[in-house]
């Protein structure tokens, strides 16, 4: 028997590599290294792994095709969610390392993790076999799961990632179980492209395997990105862990997620859009409406942003159910946009949430407007960019999403989201009210202000505003990126 | 030569702001001064535009275009015609005297104030000069987040937030709805004519199926009818003007509720004049009641400033019927009177501001014999009161009667109930006068009030000034409105006609 190893080219998975040799690194220089002098230099290591990674993915940047026996994808959609990833993680460890100082957990291994799940975003984004994808999101997941009990001794932290790790076994059953039906349909193959062809004629016993099909891995999908009626782990986990680790999550979890949920959606079942169309308009509703409804009665900052997250999971669905160019370019542009103002509202709670997340309460909120004006003022921009309130980039992500409901002819949903985000409007500007409109409760002490998470606030808002205002020249970079879909 | 003058009236008090920026916050009367600077200079800039502004053509004028999101078909395209000219002048005139009228009223966190009024000064104005739907939507939500503060952060300790988050989520109710259906008409237009752009003017001419026009009516005149405000979408106003501190009622009641019957005129008229005339019962009878209740429901307000805000549903009244009867002189006159109600409920609300100063009380229980005590004051005040109620030689006379007589020519019936809703304005506004200026002194109080000092007169002035120069020779300023009215009413015309049901709208059959 001879083994027939196939021709592949390292470059193609270059940013991933990058970032798990940097991950190695830090895992053996933070054993290696004498106590005491370890880890501060973790942050900034990772920072530059992220860098070079972002570097080779813009070199990479046009180049179009499949690589390691078409497993993977190499093209600018995948590319396009590196970028985001990277930003995503980037901004994560900037904000980690002092909250982690607080809690003496400022650890190599974390940073390591953090690395290891961009890993399996990036493997997700790119993926274009089944396979892959599930091999992706175990990476992201385990790694996360790890990461959200990083606080061993805090009892709510270990419910985090214990509640998370049972719940998200079993959607990754789900998953699988929902793939293994889809080999079965298919006669035998996982590759994205092929299972178009694949599905499309066979036995009559092949239709509802598909659609049984779908419909597990929606489950899958579901349950990655926070959609109800599969998001009930989302607060308490959100909640639980690390604000830092929930920042990453929010953001770099739910974009992994749904990159890999519209290339699969989108390429391999062209022949059943009506049918998963119309499951996830029902799944988009039901999460816009949960996730706001519910976000009103929160007065937890992080449960707070849990559900809202999970409502932005629903506007996100909009842009799948739409189905068409515009859709998938709103997906994107939303992804982007969303990373940048939840990072930074993330950004603004470990700020106010002093030494050890003391202040985590929204009421903590209060007179903040006049004792510390910039933070209040970005925290009250990022709370209007969530709420979908002009000139910034939330505005122009949910004007995108709307557009495409209306274009692919689903003019109710885009009314029903409208609606949502006027609900949502109450629970932001709850923040901006107690901020600038109640008096502080108490003198709750100075916000030590760390230069990097400083830093980030600045970047984060700068950039909400800048695509809010010109968010041209990315338009065309996501449309670029989506040619990839044929069908749309 | 072409200085782009529109888009320095919108970013000049941007500009504005970022000098306050740089100032010492503790430093209050360099703080006003240099807002005052700033909007006095936006008000010289805005000269050029009154007296540049040609008023044989009903063309746009003053257009600046550039590219913003091309491949969207989104540019920055604005313009001024003749309805939103006289708009932005009362913009750039009414903000210097706001920012007299706060020297000492607002004396809390005036930095952050002062920056708000800015910038909703550049919002106003982009409002009203946008000629692209995306950059109209775009204005038309930021504006609201500086009202927002200005209600919530410096209004009334007991509601204000109430009040702010009210305001919010009403005007954010309409427009969101008016989003989708800008969405829809976009992609209408670009699925008829291959051109996918957010031209406002290019979307005039479309031609729209009457039962998506219909539906688009609704949604754009839902976020429009809530900002005028119409009956029964008025209930936010009387707690937002309550609640406001003096210059937000001001801003509020002259500027931010004209956008309401400015977007009427600018966008679902032209936009969709089928439905436009479909809809002229509902309308007319919404704006009469508007006229009627207000006005009733003012006579039994005990509260100076509530009293004044219902009165503004009354009179926003007389601007929709006048806009809806679709007659030259309607529209002149709804157009002359969005100006007056600008003028004189601006005044009114000074007038209790200045008075809310002295006495921290806006009960008219606790008032009474005024005159005794502040005569310059009570000349004014009743001015300003003979103005809101329409006295002939002041400007609520000719813009109240232009438009009874647009009423008159379309429909008797409208014509004779809003004619009663003059007398009723002259009842509750001459008993509020009468119980709080005239008569013998009731409240020990009032005996020892300041008359106003010189900067009040002084924010009176000009407004007095154009109260009586609309009054006695109006042809001013409607000659500015003349041509663009007399194109939109031929416009108007050519669209009549189509008679439809319900059922054919709501089975999508009707052309």
């Amino acid at each position: 028997m001879t083994l027939n190893i196939p021709t592949f080219h390292l470059n193609s998975i270059g940013p991933a590599l990058i970032l798990t040799v940097t991950a190695v690194v830090i895992l053996l220089l933070d054993a290696l290294s004498p106590k005491g002098r370890r880890k501060a230099f973790f942050p900034q290591l990772s920072l530059l792994g992220l860098a070079a990674a972002a570097f080779q993915t813009y070199l990479m940047w046009g180049t179009k095709g499949t690589d390691f026996a078409r497993m993977i994808y190499v093209d600018n959609y995948t590319f396009f969610f590196y970028f985001i990833f990277i930003l995503g993680t980037a901004l994560t460890v900037m904000i980690s390392s002092k909250y982690l100082d607080d809690y003496g957990k400022n650890l190599g291994e974390y940073y390591a993790l953090l690395l290891f799940a961009t890993v399996g975003m990036m493997l997700m984004a790119a993926s274009a076999h089944l396979i892959m994808l599930f091999l992706g999101l175990e990476v992201m997941s385990i790694a996360v799961y790890v990461l959200a009990g990083l606080f061993r001794e805090d009892p709510r932290s270990n419910e985090a990632s214990l509640k998370y790790l049972i719940l998200g076994s079993f959607s990754s059953g789900f998953l699988l179980f929902g793939m293994a039906m889809l080999y079965g349909a298919a006669g035998g193959t996982l590759y994205l492209d092929e299972l178009p062809k694949a599905l499309a004629g066979h036995s009559a016993f092949a239709q509802p395997l598909t659609l049984l099909a779908i419909a597990l891995l929606i489950v899958g999908f579901g349950f990655k990105v926070a959609s109800a009626p599969f998001h009930m782990w989302t607060p308490d986990v959100y909640e639980g862990a690390p604000t830092c680790v929930t920042a990453f999550m929010a953001v770099g979890v739910k974009a992994a997620a749904f990159a890999a949920f519209a290339r699969v959606f989108f390429l391999a079942f062209p022949a059943f859009r009506v049918d998963y169309t119309m499951l996830l308009w029902v799944l988009a509703v039901a999460t816009m409406t949960i996730g706001n409804v519910t976000a009103i009665a929160q007065t937890n900052i992080k449960r707070m942003l849990a559900y809202s997250s999970i409502a932005h999971a629903g506007y996100l669905l909009v842009a799948l159910v739409s189905a068409n160019q515009l859709g998938a370019v709103s997906l994107l542009y939303y992804l982007l946009a969303y990373t940048l103002m939840n990072l930074g509202a993330f950004g603004v709670v470990i700020l106010v949430g002093r030494k050890r997340d003391s202040y985590l309460s929204i009421y903590d909120y209060s007179g903040l407007g006049f004792q510390h004006p910039a933070l209040a003022a970005s925290m009250a921009l990022f709370m209007f960019a969530l709420a979908g309130m002009p000139p910034t980039a939330g505005f122009v992500g949910k004007f995108y999403i709307f557009s495409a409901a209306v274009q692919g002819g689903y003019i109710w949903l885009a009314i029903l989201g409208v609606m949502n985000s006027l609900i949502s409007v109450y629970y932001y500007l709850r923040i901006t009210v107690l901020m600038y409109m109640k008096p502080a409760e108490a003198e709750l002490g100075p916000v030590s202000f760390s230069p990097a998470v400083t830093a980030v606030l600045a970047a984060t808002a700068a950039g909400v505003l800048l695509i809010g205002i010109f968010p041209g020249s990315l338009y065309d970079l996501a449309v670029n990126a989506v040619k990839i879909f044929p069908g749309l | 030569m072409h200085l782009p003058i529109l888009s320095i009236l919108i970013f000049f008090p941007l500009l504005g702001i970022g000098l306050l920026l740089f100032l010492d916050r503790k430093n209050h009367k360099v703080l006003k001064g240099a807002a005052l600077g700033v909007a006095l200079v936006e008000f010289i800039f805005s000269l050029p535009l009154w007296f540049n502004f040609d008023s044989g053509t009903a063309a746009m004028q003053f257009v600046e275009r550039h590219e913003w999101i091309p491949t969207y078909g989104i540019s920055y395209y604005i313009g001024v015609d003749g309805f939103s000219l006289l708009l932005i002048m009362l913009t750039t005139f009414l903000t210097p005297l706001c920012v007299l009228a706060t020297w000492t009223d607002i004396q809390t966190r005036v930095k952050e104030f002062m920056i708000c009024l800015l910038a909703l000064m550049s919002g106003m104005i982009g409002v009203f000069v946008s000629l692209d739907l995306f950059l109209f939507y775009v204005f038309w939500e930021v504006m609201l987040i500086p009202m927002y503060l200005l209600i919530g952060v410096w209004g009334n300790p007991a509601r204000r937030v109430y009040a702010a988050i009210k305001f919010f989520l009403f005007t954010m109710f309409g427009s969101v709805l008016m989003l989708v259906a800008i969405l829809v008409l976009y992609f209408h237009y670009g699925q008829t004519t291959g051109v996918y752009t957010f031209d406002l003017q290019k979307m005039y001419g479309l031609n729209i199926p009457f039962h998506m026009q219909y539906w688009m009516f609704l949604a754009f005149g839902l976020a429009f009818a809530i900002k005028v405000p119409m009956f029964p979408f008025h209930t936010w106003l009387p707690d937002a003007h309550t609640e406001a501190p003096t210059v937000g009622s001001v801003i509020l009641a002259a500027v931010l509720l004209k956008m309401g019957t400015y977007g009427f005129l600018r966008f679902n008229m032209p936009l969709f004049p089928q439905a436009a005339h479909y809809f002229v019962p509902l309308f007319s009878i919404l704006a009469l009641i508007g006229i009627v209740y207000g006005a009733l429901v003012s006579m039994m307000q005990k509260d100076l400033k509530r009293l004044i805000a219902f009165s503004s549903v009354s009179h926003l009244g007389f601007v929709m019927l006048g806009l809806f009867t679709f007659t030259v002189a309607g529209i002149q006159g709804g157009i002359i009177q969005m100006i007056n109600h600008g003028l004189s409920t601006g005044a009114l609300f000074l007038v209790v501001g200045m008075i809310y100063e002295r006495r921290h009380t806006r009960m008219i229980a606790e008032f009474g014999g005024l005159a005794t005590a502040m005569p310059i004051f009570a000349t004014i005040f009743m001015i300003v009161t003979l103005s809101s109620i329409a006295v002939p030689g002041t400007n609520g006379f000719v813009g109240e009667f232009l438009i009874l007589l647009g009423a008159f020519k379309s429909n008797m019936l409208y014509g004779t109930i809003a004619a009663t809703g003059v007398i009723f304005s002259a009842c509750y506004m001459l008993w509020m006068f009468q119980r709080v200026v005239w008569g013998e002194i009731t409240n020990e109080k009032n005996r020892d009030l300041k008359d106003l000092s010189l900067r009040e007169i002084a924010i009176f002035a000009p407004l007095i000034l154009f109260i009586f120069w609309i009054g006695v020779y109006p042809g001013t300023f409607l000659n500015k409105t003349k041509a663009t009215t007399d194109n939109f009413v031929a416009m108007m015309e050519k669209a009549k006609a189509t008679q439809v049901t319900q059922s054919q709208v709501f089975k999508g059959e009707a052309q």
